[in-house]
């Protein structure tokens, strides 16, 4: 028999309007506006709208302002929405190679088609505290340098170009791409279905198992071939009027990581790769999915499975942070039932433990 | 004849690329730029829907590798609208956003575009969002250069 137990509803209403209160915070101090947090905390939006899997900056911001900056429940909350909505269709593959771009490093290479293209970046900053942003104190405008500008080479081109890296990657002949949001997950994973789930995956998750791949717990020995940060043409085919249309832009963060070679009897040794591609400026992101996916192609190559990165099903299986604080914040709901059964068996277990107990210390005795 | 009909096909392959190039920078622009434009037409056109305004997700594809086969990166938000003019002409007006607004204020431009007698004024609106996309693309270049990386080799030790 099962008895359910009601009650809680004005308690549940009176929280929500508290958490109302503590969202908004001091009525004194000006209200933080979406347009605010798009322009101002741009990479916590960014963060949101990836791991949501849904490009789009004010609903993110939006879901970030809902959240009092909570990333996950903001995750959570635009990944819900995105459940109402239905699906026009599938893009055109975006370009990455034709990027408007506005960061690209290498570490592979000094000098090459493009150069080095620092943009907007945290790095060879000293990470001290700047009391100037205390303040609202004016900010330079940045400069700006003229010159012709050269195409941004892809540094797997250019390896490609000597035989000396793998290819792009391709799946077999009549290969449809996998979508993780239309079939349930199935292991093993074809790489398509792979990334996919990566590039939704939870940054922290992502880099902490990259980090382990350097700490030796399934090595690779990676370089990063380039980063690039910018935007691209998302076109969309048009069925009612038989050609493709551009949609607009969106920016993403693409890594090409480049790992230690494999030969086989019929290719000589090149280099290996892995990729990893975000919505949205995600460079830590891209570099750690890069990595995981190298090291969850271990099978491929014919490598021995021995770390926890290259094990697809717990790595994909535990990736999504949604599914993953669904899980886990659960256990803090009324279990109240579960655990009158659990009571009542360790009162069990300690009767016939204390029982026990009594009959070994009659034991001797009897035996004497 | 089969030059009469090549000449035909490349007219035709020609309309597509100009209307292609049209809807491309029609999504580009902004609300305030296609409302401005609109409210600048001398004469307004009589609008039907047909379709929309409706947002819903387009789901973005990226390449393995960067140039392999597909897969599904994620989906973005696309508004989208398709009108019909007193005359018959239909348009189709699409944008990444929720701005379902702007998707109708693209369908009606579409549309206009398609008939020669507004030609000339759907150009100009064109040409101008052309022409602030690029002016954009070019500042944001040029600052992207201004953080390039000269190197310089120290020469160090005797000779």
């Amino acid at each position: 028999m099962y008895v359910a137990v009601k009650g809680g509803e004005a308690a549940i209403s009176n929280a929500h309007r508290l958490l109302a209160d503590r969202r908004r915070g001091d009525r004194s101090l000006p209200a933080i506006g979406i347009e605010q947090i798009v322009a101002q905390l741009g990479l916590a939006v960014d963060r949101v709208m990836a791991e949501a899997s849904l490009y789009d900056r004010s609903l993110a911001a939006l879901a970030v302002r809902q959240a009092r900056g909570d990333m996950i429940e903001a995750i959570f909350i635009l990944r819900a929405y995105r459940t109402t909505l239905p699906r026009f269709g599938y893009s055109r593959p975006v370009e990455t190679g034709a990027m408007l771009v506005e960061r690209r490093v290498s570490a592979t290479y000094k000098d090459l088609p493009g150069g080095q293209l620092l943009g907007p970046t945290f790095d060879y900053t000293h990470r001290l505290l700047d009391p100037s942003l205390l303040n609202d104190e004016a900010v330079d405008t940045p400069l700006e340098r003229d010159e012709a500008s050269e195409p941004v080479m892809r540094v797997s081109d250019i390896l490609a170009g000597e035989g000396l890296v793998e290819d792009d990657g391709d799946m077999p002949d009549g290969h449809v791409a996998g979508d993780i949001t239309r079939e349930p997950l199935e292991f093993p994973m074809a790489r398509d279905l792979r990334l996919q789930a990566l590039a939704r995956g939870d940054e922290g998750f992502l880099l902490a198992l990259g980090y382990s791949t350097q700490r030796g717990y399934a090595r690779t020995h990676p370089f990063v071939g380039e980063v690039r940060i910018g935007e691209v043409e998302v076109e969309l085919d048009m069925p009612e009027l038989g050609f493709a249309v551009s949609l607009g832009r969106v920016q993403i963060t693409e890594c090409q990581m480049i790992a230690q070679f494999k030969g086989s009897a019929k290719n000589p040794p090149q280099f290996t790769r892995g990729y990893g591609l975000v919505f949205g400026q995600s460079e830590r992101k891209a570099m750690a999915m890069s990595l995981v996916d190298r090291a969850l192609r271990a099978e491929e190559f014919g490598e021995d499975i021995v770390a926890p990165a290259q094990d697809e099903e717990f790595v994909i299986s535990h990736s999504d942070n949604v599914q993953a604080t669904g899980f886990v914040e659960h256990l803090k709901l009324p279990h109240y039932v579960d655990f009158q059964a659990e009571l009542d068996l360790v009162r069990r277990m300690r009767r016939e433990y204390e029982a026990a107990q009594n009959t070994d210390t009659d034991l001797p005795e009897a035996a004497e | 004849m089969a030059s009469v009909e090549k000449i035909a096909e490349a007219a035709a392959k020609g309309a597509t690329a100009d209307r292609q190039r049209a809807m491309g920078l029609l999504a580009k622009a902004s609300r305030a730029e296609l409302q401005a434009a609109f409210d600048a037409l001398a004469e307004k056109p009589v609008v039907q829907p047909v379709r929309g305004p409706e947002t819903g997700l387009v789901m973005v594809r990226g390449r393995i590798g960067g140039g392999g086969a597909p897969f599904n990166l994620g989906e973005a938000t696309v508004s989208r609208a398709s009108i019909r003019l007193a005359d018959g002409t239909v348009g189709h007006g699409q944008a990444l956003g929720t701005d379902g607004a702007k998707a109708r204020l693209s369908a009606i431009f579409d549309a206009l575009f398609q008939q020669p007698a507004h030609r000339a004024e759907v150009d100009a609106l064109l040409n101008a969002i052309a022409a602030r996309v690029a002016d954009e693309d070019a500042a944001k270049a040029r600052q992207t250069a201004a953080t390039r990386v000269d190197f310089f080799t120290m020469v160090r030790g005797e000779d």
